[in-house]
């Protein structure tokens, strides 16, 4: 079970989607995930071990790492990867509940069962919402968490059982900050595409219904 | 998921390349991918736990290095092959894009269509003219920009190519000039250098056939333009014909009226 889970999935739900929603799966594969397995990864490695304080009074290094990462930013950044891909699974679910649905009637009940429309519009929509609020939210939290996306090179840390105050070096303070800042440009990166891809459809099908009504009334 | 995924997305790409772009796929994948892979995260593994300074003074190393690898030569690496790779992902999904409108008017059942099956469209291979050769171009412009970007960032931030054995370092924690040495100095230059000369043949592969495509654009417009004159020089010829027919017409009929009339 590893990250090969997440690109099936990615790749199944991308034949359901809009052209802004191959974009989105784009980027979330190329700018996220491999930036992530194949850089990011290797530099929270030894995040702990090379965590260094000036003291050595047994257990402070330890307390102090507990104080200034409760969780750590490579873990939050494996949670946001995977919530932001899951409401993908709405829409996969949604098209095999209408091709089992045909099966089981048998008989033609759409026109394409993979096609965006009536029932499936809803779940997609509501996927795209899902999406944007995961992200939303993730931002937000590593920005209270962490008091903003900078990693300072010194924190001053006086828990118990630190003697007085204490300093505390952080390893890699720089290309972890510059990590956060791609990780922030990409996920605001994919708020726009949700965002315009909801807008777009939004919009698609207002038109559509207007029309069919106005041809109603013509008729 | 790692760099195979990346295999995996371009190889689609290669079937619609020009032989120069088969060429650079296969020396990004080889001679850069592999040896990212296998040797030099081996080399850089153990960077900052090797990573010695002169001093006991807890927070010195960390600090120091930090000071002088703000980051590592493997992540710009990493970060540059991932950008790069980027733009022929636009061609992909440009010609995704035209297999999906051939399949809906296959479909639609369309006479103009010259498909047998879907199988055929999924298998085609589309020639690089009309708007896939701008998508084409741009992926290989932008493809440029970011290896230039990257080597710059590169000298920029370290200096030249050179990995040094020895830094002095004073940032604070550490009390007055502390020497740091590096780890494997010598074994990390060797692969910096590698990896730039790499760089400069994909850099060089580029340029070649942005060339081949702009040469192969202005033949392809210049004879459409020899035909067409040809064809109004053609047209030309069959006007004065046409012009001299109606010329002998209007006489005879002058002649015959003169005739009626005397």
């Amino acid at each position: 079970m590893s990250w090969a889970f997440l690109r099936d999935l990615l790749s199944g739900v991308n034949k359901y989607s809009t052209g802004i929603g191959r974009i989105w799966i784009a980027v979330v594969f190329m700018f996220r995930l491999l930036v992530y397995v194949a850089a990011a990864e290797n530099i929270w490695k030894h995040e702990h071990d090379e965590f260094e304080c000036n003291i050595k009074q047994p257990g402070c290094e330890n307390v102090c790492f507990d104080h200034f990462f409760p969780v750590s930013h490579i873990r939050l950044w494996a949670l946001q990867l995977i919530m932001v891909s899951t409401p993908s699974l709405l829409v996969v679910f949604h098209v095999a509940y209408r091709e089992n649905r045909e099966k089981h009637h048998n008989q033609k009940l759409y026109r394409n069962p993979g096609n965006i429309d009536g029932g499936l519009l809803c779940t997609y929509l509501i996927s795209l919402i899902l999406k944007t609020g995961l992200e939303i939210v993730f931002l937000v939290l590593f920005y209270k968490l962490y008091n903003g996306f900078k990693v300072p090179r010194l924190v001053k840390c006086d828990i118990k059982p630190c003697p007085n105050t204490v300093d505390c070096y952080i390893s890699k303070p720089t290309e972890k900050m510059i990590f956060l800042y791609f990780l922030v440009a990409t996920s605001c990166l994919c708020i726009v595409l949700n965002l315009s891809e909801l807008s777009y459809l939004i919009f698609k099908y207002s038109i559509k219904c207007y029309l069919k009504r106005h041809m109603k009334k013509q008729q | 998921m790692d760099w195979g995924a990346l295999h995996t997305i371009l190889g689609g790409v290669n079937k619609h390349s020009t032989s120069i772009g088969k060429i650079w796929l296969t020396v990004l994948f080889i001679f850069r991918i592999m040896i990212l892979v296998v040797a030099a995260e081996r080399v850089w593994g153990d960077e900052q736990d090797d990573f010695v300074c002169n001093t006991l003074q807890p927070g010195c190393r960390n600090v120091c290095y930090d000071h002088f690898f703000p980051i590592s030569h493997i992540r710009l690496w990493a970060l540059q092959l991932i950008f790069v790779s980027t733009p022929a992902l636009l061609v992909a999904m440009h010609v995704a894009y035209r297999r999906h409108e051939k399949k809906r008017q296959f479909r639609k059942g369309d006479q103009k269509c010259e498909y047998k099956d879907i199988e055929e469209i999924r298998k085609q291979r589309f020639r690089i003219e009309g708007s896939l050769w701008w998508t084409y171009t741009s992926s290989i412009f932008f493809r440029l920009i970011f290896e230039a970007v990257f080597m710059y960032a590169f000298y920029f931030m370290y200096d030249g190519f050179r990995m040094p054995r020895l830094m002095k370092c004073n940032a604070w924690p550490c009390p007055n000039t502390v020497d740091c040495f590096v780890s494997r100095p010598t074994e990390k230059t060797v692969f910096t250098i590698f990896m730039i000369a790499v760089s400069s043949i994909c850099i060089l592969l580029n340029v070649a056939e942005l060339c081949y495509l702009l040469t192969k654009f202005f033949l392809r417009r210049s004879k459409k333009a020899g035909n067409s004159k040809q064809q109004s020089n053609h047209e030309n010829k069959e006007e004065t014909k046409q012009n001299e027919m109606n010329e002998l017409i209007s006489d005879s009929c002058q002649n015959t009226v003169i005739g009626f009339s005397s």
